[in-house]
C-alpha cells in the first residue's frame, strides 16, 4: 500500500479539523463532520474487502442496516446504549463470517450481483418481520435528554471513534500477514492458493472486517437519528456510495477512503443547498468524471504531482 | 385446484413480462460483460414516452412500440460509442460505478420533467373467464406482446448477420475478431439492443403497472434475478429465468403475501448462483 | 531403500467423459531428479494439478510424506512442502519481484513475520539471480525472467517436492542453459524435482529416470536410457527417426 507522507498529513490534518469543529464552528457544520466520520468509516471498512482484496462489494447497506436494526432491538429490550452497539457489532460481524463463507465462492460480476441482493433480501426481511423490526413503519429509539449541541457533539465523537478504530485496523491488517495475502488474492487468486495463502479463510476475514465498523457506524446512527426505518437503512444507493468514496480517495490506499469519503460528503451537501432539483444528476456526473479522469483516485493526482516534480528535479527522469 | 389454475396463469403472464423486461439486460451482460444499471431507467423511460404520446396526442401504445424502439436503440447505441465504450474491459467495479452513475443523471432528468407520480395508460379493455381462471384483457394483451417482442430478437439473434456476429462475439471475442467482426460495432449494437428491449418492455409495462421513477431499481432487481436464474447472454435463457421468477413469485404471494413475493425472487436467485453459477439453462465455464 | 516422499497409487481423473488421466501409479525417493514426458494432451499438467490439490483426483490415493493427501487444498500442499510451476506463469503482475518471492517465503515457507520473509525471498532471489531486478514490477519481467520469478517463489517456499511444468518452454538455448544449470543447484540441495519438458535433451541431462504418460496412462517407468530405447514409448513419443539420432549420438 502506497501511502506517502502526504496521505498521512491529510489524514492527520482532516481528522483534526473533524475533531475541532465543535469549538469553532455551528451545529449544521459539526452535523457535517459526523457525517463525513460516519462514511469515513463505512469506505475505510469497504477498503478490506474491495480495495485490499479487490472484491465488488455492494454489501455495505445490508451491514449498516443490520447494525441499525440490532442495535435499536437491543435498545428497545432495554439494553444500554453502548452495549447495544457493541452487540451489534459482533452479530454483524458473526453474520458476515457466515455469509461470506458462502458468497464469496463468487467472482467477479456473479459477486458483485449476489452482494447487492443480500441487501436487497436483509431490507425485505426486516420490513416483513414486523413483531421484532415494526415492519415498514420502523422502529422509535430512546433519544439523549441532553441539550442539542451536546447530542450532536457527542455523535461526532462517536462515529470518529469508528473511524479512528477503522484506520488502525486498516494499518495493522496492511502490515501484518493478513494485508499481504489480501493483495497477492486481488492479483491473482491461483497464485495466491498456490504459495500457500488460504485464500477462502482470507476472504472472509477481510469480508468481516469490512461488515463491523459498518454495523458500529449503523448502531450508533440509529441512536442518533432516534427512529429507524427499512428503506432509510438499507439503501442501495449508499451501497454504491461508499466504493464510490474509496474510489473518489483511492481504494487499496490508508488515508484514501477516508479523504474520499470527506471530498463526496462536502461536494453532495454544497449540491443539496445550492442544486436541491438536480443534486442526484450532478452526484452522477461526479461519478461519471471519476471513474473517467480519476481511475486510481485523489491520492494518485498527489502521486503523479510528485513523480512529476521529481523527475523535473533530476533532470533525467530516470527509470522510476 | 382452481385458485392453482389462476397461481399458474397469474405467474406465467408475469413471467413472460419479466423475460421481456430482463433480456436486454441479459445480452448487454453476456456480450460486453457489463452490469448495465440503467436498465430499469431505461424501461421506465420506455413507458414514460408510451404515456405522454397517449396523453399528449392520443396515440395508442401500439403505435408507440416501433418509435420507441427506435429511440431507444439510438439512445443505446450512443452511449455506448461515446461512453461506455471507453471502460468496457474494465473491472466490474469499474464498469458498474460507471453505469450507476449515468443511472443517476437518467433518473434524476426523468424525475425533474415527468415527476415521480405513477401513471399508466387505462385501456379498459375488461377481462376475459377460461373457466375457473379470470384474465384481464390488457394484461394478456401485454404477455402476448411480451412474448412476440422475446421471440423477435430472438429469430433475429438466430436469422441475421448481425445476430450471429453478437453470438459469435459473446463465445470468444478474439476468435469474431480473427473473423473480421468489428467487435466495438458490434458491442455498440447490442448496447443498443438491450436499450430498444428495455425501451419496449416499458411500452408494455405502462399498459399494465404504473410507471413511475420509484420503480427503476424493483425492475432492475427483476432483470438481476431474471438473468441469474436462466443464465446469461441468451433469449431462451431469459425466457426460462422470466417464467421461474413470474411462477415463484405468484406462488410465495399466494402462500407467504405480497411482500414475501420479491424476497422469494431474491433468495431463488442467491441459492442459483451458489449452486449452479451458469443459470438453469447456461453454457457451462462461461463467465 | 528409504521411504519414497511421494506416491500416486491407482491416481485416475475424468473431466465428464474425458479420461485425463488412467490408474497412474509411481513414487518418487527423496532427492530424486525425475523426468515427465508425454506428447500433447497426455495429462502432465493434470497430473501435477492432481497433486497439488487444484483439482480432486477421481480415484486413487496421493501419499506424501506417507500421508493421505488427496482431498488436501492448494494451500495445504504448498505449505507442506509440495511446489509448482505453472505452464503459464502465474505471478501477482502489480507487485514487486521482491514482494512475488516474500509471498512464498511467508505463506508457503513458514516465515515468522513479513520481515524474515523478505530476507528468504532476497536469498532466494540472489540464488536464481534475479537480485538485480528485484524492485521491478512482475508485470515487466521478459519470458525468461518470469520464469526464474516463478522458480525462486517456489524455492521461497523451501519445497521438499517441487514440479517444474515446461519451465524452458519458450526460452532460448542460452536462456535454457541457465535455468538448467539453475536446476540442478535446486536438486544438490536435496529437493525431490518432477520436471515435466518436451525437450529431450533437457530431461536427459537432467534425470537418470523417466516417467512417460500417454492418453493418461503411464506407460513406461525407469532409467532414462532404457526408456528412449523402449519400442512403445518411441511410437508413443519420441517417434523413430529422433530414437535412431539418439542413438547415433550415444554410440559416436
Ligand atoms: N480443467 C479441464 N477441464 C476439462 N478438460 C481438461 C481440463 N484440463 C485438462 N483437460 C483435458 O485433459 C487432457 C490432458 O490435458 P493436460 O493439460 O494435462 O495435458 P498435458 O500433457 O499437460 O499437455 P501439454 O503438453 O499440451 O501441456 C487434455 O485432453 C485436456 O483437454
Ligand atoms: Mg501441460
Amino acid at each position: 500500500m502506497k501511502s506517502g507522507p502526504l496521505a498521512y498529513a491529510l489524514l492527520a490534518a482532516g481528522l483534526l479539523v473533524l475533531a475541532s469543529t465543535p469549538l469553532w464552528a455551528d451545529n449544521y457544520v459539526v452535523r457535517t463532520a459526523a457525517i463525513v466520520a460516519m462514511y469515513g468509516a463505512l469506505a475505510t471498512s469497504w477498503n478490506f474487502i474491495g480495495g485490499f482484496t479487490g472484491y465488488p462489494s455492494f454489501s455495505t447497506a445490508a451491514f449498516f442496516g443490520l447494525g441499525c436494526y440490532v442495535g435499536a432491538i437491543c435498545q428497545h429490550a432495554g439494553v444500554p446504549m453502548m452495549l447495544a452497539w457493541l452487540v451489534a457489532t459482533l452479530m454483524v460481524g458473526a453474520f458476515a463470517c457466515l455469509l461470506g463463507a458462502i458468497i464469496l465462492r463468487l467472482r467477479g460480476h456473479y459477486f458483485a450481483i449476489g452482494s447487492i441482493a443480500v441487501v436487497e433480501v436483509c431490507r425485505l426481511v426486516v420490513s416483513s418481520w414486523s413483531s421484532l423490526t415494526g415492519g415498514g413503519d420502523g422502529l422509535n429509539l430512546p433519544l439523549l435528554t441532553w441539550a442539542p449541541e451536546q447530542v450532536m457533539r457527542f455523535f461526532l465523537f462517536v462515529m470518529l471513534g469508528i473511524l479512528v478504530l477503522s484506520l488502525i485496523a486498516t494499518a495493522l491488517v496492511d502490515r501484518a500477514r493478513l494485508g499481504f495475502g489480501l493483495r497477492c488474492i486481488h492479483q491473482n487468486e491461483d497464485a495466491a492458493a498456490m504459495v500457500g495463502i488460504n485464500t477462502t479463510l482470507y476472504k472472509v476475514a477481510a469480508y468481516t472486517l469490512s461488515a463491523v465498523f459498518c454495523a458500529a457506524a449503523g448502531a450508533a446512527y440509529a441512536s442518533w437519528t432516534g427512529y429507524i426505518d427499512p428503506t432509510e437503512s438499507f439503501q442501495i444507493l449508499m451501497t454504491v456510495k461508499v466504493p464510490v468514496m474509496a474510489m473518489l480517495g483511492g481504494a487499496g490506499t490508508l488515508a484514501g477512503p477516508f479523504l474520499g469519503a470527506a471530498a463526496f460528503v462536502l461536494l453532495e451537501e454544497v449540491f443539496w443547498a445550492n442544486f436541491l432539483d438536480w443534486n442526484r444528476a450532478i452526484l452522477g456526473v461526479v461519478i461519471v468524471l471519476l471513474v473517467f479522469f480519476l481511475p486510481g483516485g485523489l491520492l494518485s493526482l498527489a502521486r503523479k504531482a510528485k513523480a512529476k516534480a521529481n523527475s523535473a528535479n533530476s533532470g533525467s527522469g530516470g527509470a522510476a | 385446484m382452481a385458485i392453482y389454475s389462476q397461481i399458474l396463469a397469474n405467474g406465467l403472464m408475469l413471467g413472460a413480462l419479466y423475460a421481456c423486461l430482463a433480456v436486454g439486460f441479459s445480452l448487454v451482460w453476456g456480450v460486453l460483460n457489463v452490469i448495465n444499471m440503467l436498465h430499469g431507467s431505461f424501461i421506465i423511460l420506455g413507458g414514460y414516452l408510451t404515456w405522454f404520446a397517449w396523453h399528449g396526442w392520443g396515440i395508442h401504445p401500439v403505435v408507440m412500440l416501433p418509435v420507441v424502439g427506435a429511440f431507444m436503440f439510438a439512445l443505446g447505441y450512443a452511449l455506448q460509442k461515446t461512453v461506455i465504450n471507453r471502460v468496457v474491459s474494465a473491472p466490474v467495479l469499474t464498469t458498474l460505478t460507471l453505469t450507476f452513475g449515468l443511472d443517476m443523471i437518467l433518473y434524476n432528468v426523468m424525475t425533474y420533467w415527468f415527476t415521480a407520480t405513477p401513471r399508466r395508460v387505462q385501456l379498459d379493455l375488461g377481462s376475459v373467464s377460461l373457466g375457473p381462471v379470470t384474465l384481464p384483457v390488457d394484461r394478456l394483451v401485454g404477455t402476448g406482446l411480451a412474448l412476440v417482442l422475446t421471440l423477435m430478437l430472438y429469430l433475429v439473434m438466430r436469422g441475421s448477420n448481425i445476430g450471429r456476429a453478437i453470438v459469435a462475439v459473446r463465445m470468444d471475442r478474439s476468435a469474431a475478431e480473427l473473423m473480421g467482426i468489428r467487435t466495438e460495432r458490434i458491442y455498440a449494437i447490442t448496447f443498443g439492443i438491450g436499450a430498444l428491449m428495455a425501451g419496449v418492455a416499458g411500452v408494455v409495462f405502462a399498459s399494465v403497472f404504473p410507471i413511475t421513477t420509484n420503480v427503476t431499481g424493483t425492475y432492475l432487481g427483476k432483470a438481476f434475478v431474471v438473468c441469474v436464474v436462466g443464465g446469461l447472454g441468451s433469449v431462451p435463457g431469459a425466457l426460462v429465468g422470466g417464467l421461474v421468477l413470474g411462477l415463484v413469485e405468484s406462488l410465495a404471494g399466494h402462500w407467504f403475501g405480497p411482500q414475501q413475493a420479491i424476497t422469494a425472487g431474491f433468495v431463488l436467485m442467491l441459492v442459483i448462483l451458489l449452486t449452479r453459477p451458469t443459470g438453469l439453462v447456461g453454457v457451462r465455464g462461461y463467465e | 531403500m528409504s521411504e519414497p516422499i511421494l506416491r500416486l497409487e491407482g491416481v485416475s481423473k475424468t473431466f465428464g467423459g474425458l479420461k485425463a488421466l488412467t490408474d497412474v501409479s509411481f513414487a518418487l525417493e527423496p532427492g530424486e531428479v525425475v523426468g515427465l514426458i508425454g506428447p500433447n494432451g497426455a495429462g502432465k499438467t493434470t497430473l501435477v494439478n492432481v497433486v497439488t490439490g487444484n483439482l480432486p483426483p477421481s480415484s486413487g490415493s496421493i501419499l506424501f510424506e506417507g500421508k493421505d493427501v488427496a482431498t488436501q487444498k492448494p494451500y495445504e500442499a504448498a505449505r507442506r512442502g509440495l511446489a509448482r510451476t505453472f505452464q503459464i506463469v502465474q505471478p501477482f503482475p502489480q507487485m514487486t519481484v521482491l514482494e512475488n518471492v516474500t509471498a512464498g517465503a511467508l505463506f508457503g515457507g513458514g516465515a515468522g513475520s513479513v520481515g524474515d520473509a523478505r530476507d528468504m525471498a532476497r536469498e532466494s532471489l540472489e540464488f536464481v539471480g534475479l537480485a538485480p531486478l528485484a524492485d521491478r514490477p512482475a508485470a515487466q519481467l521478459a519470458l525468461a525472467a518470469r520464469k526464474r520469478l516463478e522458480l525462486a517463489k517456489s524455492l521461497a517456499m523451501d519445497p521438499k517436492v517441487l514440479m517444474l511444468d515446461e519451465v524452458n518452454a519458450g526460452l532460448n538455448s542460452s536462456e535454457i542453459d541457465g535455468a538448467l544449470a539453475l536446476i540442478r543447484r535446486i536438486a544438490e540441495r536435496g529437493v525431490t524435482v518432477l520436471i515435466i519438458e518436451h525437450l529431450m535433451k533437457v530431461v536427459l541431462s537432467l534425470s537418470k529416470r523417466l516417467l512417460v504418460l500417454h492418453h493418461g496412462r503411464l506407460i513406461a517407468d525407469g532409467p532414462s536410457a532404457e526408456i528412449v530405447a523402449d519400442e512403445r514409448v518411441i511410437e508413443a513419443y519420441l517417434g523413430h527417426k529422433f530414437a535412431a539420432r539418439l542413438k547415433e549420438r550415444h554410440h559416436g
